[in-house]
């Protein structure tokens, strides 16, 4: 495995820039979810996903508006890479009515439905057969949609996995399983759950394609998702990526766990030196593909961006009681 | 009308003056199949799946042969993954299709309950309002013959406890083609719960499509001494035993809930409001059951009307033993319920 990502001459400039504007957006919304944690202004248990940007970027370079994203509890970096708008997600965490979810979901709960980011499910291992169904509808309406699955190393244990990977097999769904293996489920490390430490093999029992990569390289992610994806589209069923990543914070909340001895602090020293973003920014540097004044513009336009989420979120009003009732039965109008 | 009257078999059906005059007589199973064929050739988002829904046996003839009609691609076999199949149903229906997922036995739904209610009955509410799950999970409740403990559960309750699920419970070959359109056009999750026992059950159906409104209840019969509030099979049961009541001089009226949630209590409230009593045959067991929670509302809204004690008849409360000597004093039938309607009216009677 590279310690750093490598420069692929094969992609474009633009696609190059795109995947690092991609992981800067998901870094640098989360930064500030840690920096305003504290004023417990943002009521709900956040999960986030500082240091495993590379897997949602490099997925999501590769799809169409159309395409379908189900994820997880730890989803901000999916919707965000699939195109969502910081200001609904930012007013879902601070419990507003102008939030994705009306303020039904909170952070767990995120949805764009225009973007194809289909919801997400805080039981593990829930949002799995989902995604498998809406390829399924993909399939029935032959309407050329691929559907990503973002789970983590933990969803891998569940049964419905399998079930729902044997399934998509079976019927060569158009669909990419993408496990984001950061090694630890809460605080459980894998080599404690797994007898075996290669997900990416089970494919293999379901006649599929699986693979194991460095999930901290942005371009080794674009690569083997660009495969999947275009596999899923042409007809020739799902995929299974393994990317192998590190959380840098908790399973639940802006804290590291090394803060609350929960892991060795040395072990996340190493990831940090392995970091998705440092690297592959130092390389486009190096080749002279990006300049610092360049890098300067993208992330100012990005801290705009936050700083407007966050003044909207915080401006926006909470639903009322009235709302309570509402949306537990479907209907057109919203009403009750 | 013709179509709320309910004959047990085709020969009382018959008996009764069976079809003519412009009516026909289906069963049960025969007015399931018409409906899911019906939705199959009009809607192309509609499709069905579970395990052996194409097979010989076609779920108890309710699928037989659609395979054969509409492809394999819309009535779909499927591995046995309860779970995984229901979310994958949830996640299509979510997605603009209407799927009807079959299981062949309601015992098999607990491996599903992850998908049923965390997702199903979340996925609207928990983003706002965006998202539509217009999914219908048929199920069957098995009874008698040696089924024992998995295979003739009736698990109603569980599902009605939860908000974002629907659950009705037909009891007639009409209700249950209009109410299987309902379901699937409703927009909502739907636990469609039918009963083994009623698939020869034969009653008129008129043969264009049409709807039965969920979450309104039906009664059957009119009466001045008596509410019976019943669902499925229960209600054949308790029509049974209002004629070997009215035998004895007493007024039974049977309302048919046919919906669970949401349960039409204000038209039981009515009754019972008119009658003073109130029996609930369910064909579940009683601990936070319909009969509870029908008991629970009647005593918050009209805490007065009754004038004996509610009664409820349910299963026995343990799970369902093989032997028939055991299934016999497991299972209430209609001299359960007319037992219960004649203690009941003489403590009526009694406390003038």
């Amino acid at each position: 495995m590279t310690s750093v990502a490598t420069i692929d001459t094969d992609l474009s400039t633009e696609t190059l820039i795109a995947l690092l504007t991609s992981m800067l957006r998901i870094r640098m919304f989360e930064e500030r979810i840690v920096a305003l944690y504290p004023e417990q202004e943002m009521k709900c248990p956040v999960h986030l996903c500082i240091g495993q940007e590379a897997i949602a970027s490099g997925v999501c370079a590769n799809l169409e508006v159309k395409d379908y994203v189900f994820s997880n509890h730890r989803g901000h970096g999916h919707a965000i890479a699939k195109g969502a708008d910081f200001r609904p997600l930012m007013a879902e965490f601070y419990g507003k009515k102008t939030g994705c979810s009306a303020g039904k979901g909170g952070s767990m709960h995120i949805i764009d439905l225009p973007r194809g980011v289909f919801g997400t499910s805080a039981i593990v291992g829930g949002g799995i057969p989902m995604g498998v169904g809406a390829a399924l509808a993909s399939s029935l309406k032959r309407d050329g949609r691929v559907t990503i699955i973002f789970f983590g190393d933990g969803a891998s244990e569940e049964g419905v996995f399998y079930e729902s990977f044997n399934f998509a097999a079976l019927k060569k769904l158009p669909v990419v399983f993408v496990c984001e293996n950061n090694l630890y489920a809460t605080n459980s490390p894998q080599t404690a759950r797994h007898s075996t430490c290669r997900i990416a093999d089970s494919a293999a029992v379901f006649g599929s394609h699986g693979a194991c990569i460095d999930g901290n390289d942005a371009v080794s992610v674009y690569w083997s998702a660009k495969k999947a994806v275009e596999k899923a589209r042409a007809g020739q069923g799902p995929s299974l990526i393994e990317a192998l990543t590190y959380r840098w914070k908790g399973h639940v909340g802006p804290e590291a766990d090394h803060e609350k001895g929960l892991r060795p602090k040395d072990e996340l020293f190493e990831w940090i030196k392995r970091c998705p973003i440092e690297g592959f920014k130092k390389q486009l540097l190096d080749t002279g593909l990006l300049n610092e004044e360049r890098i300067a513009d993208i992330t100012t336009s990005i801290k705009v961006e936050i700083d407007d989420a966050i003044e909207f979120a915080k401006m926006s009003q909470y639903p009322s009681p009235e709302d309570l009732l509402k949306n537990v039965y479907f209907t057109p109008d919203g009403g009750i | 009308m013709p179509w709320t009257k309910i004959y047990g078999n085709k020969a009382d059906f018959e008996k009764a003056g069976g079809a003519g005059a412009g009516l026909r007589g289906l069963t049960y199973r025969e007015a399931l199949h018409e409906a899911a064929s019906q939705l199959l050739e009009s809607d192309q988002n509609v499709f069905v799946m579970g395990e052996g829904v194409d097979d010989g046996g076609g779920v108890f003839g309710s699928t037989l042969n659609l395979h054969k009609r509409f492809g394999s691609d819309r009535v779909m076999d499927t591995p046995l993954a309860e779970n995984a199949l229901t979310g994958i149903a949830i996640g299509a229906a979510a997605s603009g299709m209407r799927p009807i997922l079959v299981h062949m036995r309601i015992d098999f739904m607990p491996l599903t309950m992850d998908q049923i209610i965390n997702h199903a009955a979340k996925w609207s509410y928990m983003f706002g309002g965006a998202v539509s799950v217009p999914l219908t999970i048929r199920s069957i409740i098995g009874r008698g013959w040696g089924s024992a403990a998995q295979h003739s559960q009736s698990l109603q309750s569980l599902f009605a406890n939860i908000p974002g699920l629907k659950v009705v419970m037909p009891s007639t070959p009409y209700d249950a083609k209009g109410l299987l359109r309902a379901s699937v056009y409703d927009g909502n999750p739907v636990m469609f719960i039918e009963h083994r026992w009623l698939y020869e059950h034969m009653g008129h159906v008129p043969i264009e499509p049409y709807t039965v409104p969920i979450g309104k209840s039906i009664t059957r019969r009119n009466g001045k001494d008596v509410t019976i509030a019943a669902v499925s099979q229960m209600v054949f049961e308790a029509m049974q035993a209002a004629e070997l009541l009215a035998a004895d001089g007493i007024d039974c009226e049977v309302i048919d809930l046919r919906t669970i949630r949401p349960l039409d209590s204000d038209a039981v409230i009515e009754s019972v409001t008119k009658t003073g009593a109130l029996i609930v045959a369910d064909t579940g067991w009683a601990s936070c059951g319909i009969g509870a929670e029908l008991a629970a509302r009647l005593v918050e809204r009209a805490h007065g009307a009754l004038k004996a004690p509610l009664k409820r008849i349910n299963f026995a409360d343990c799970p369902t033993p093989a032997s028939p000597a055991l299934e016999k004093a497991y299972y209430p039938d209609r001299h359960t319920i007319a037992a219960a309607v004649r203690e009941t009216f003489e403590l009526k009677r009694s406390n003038g």
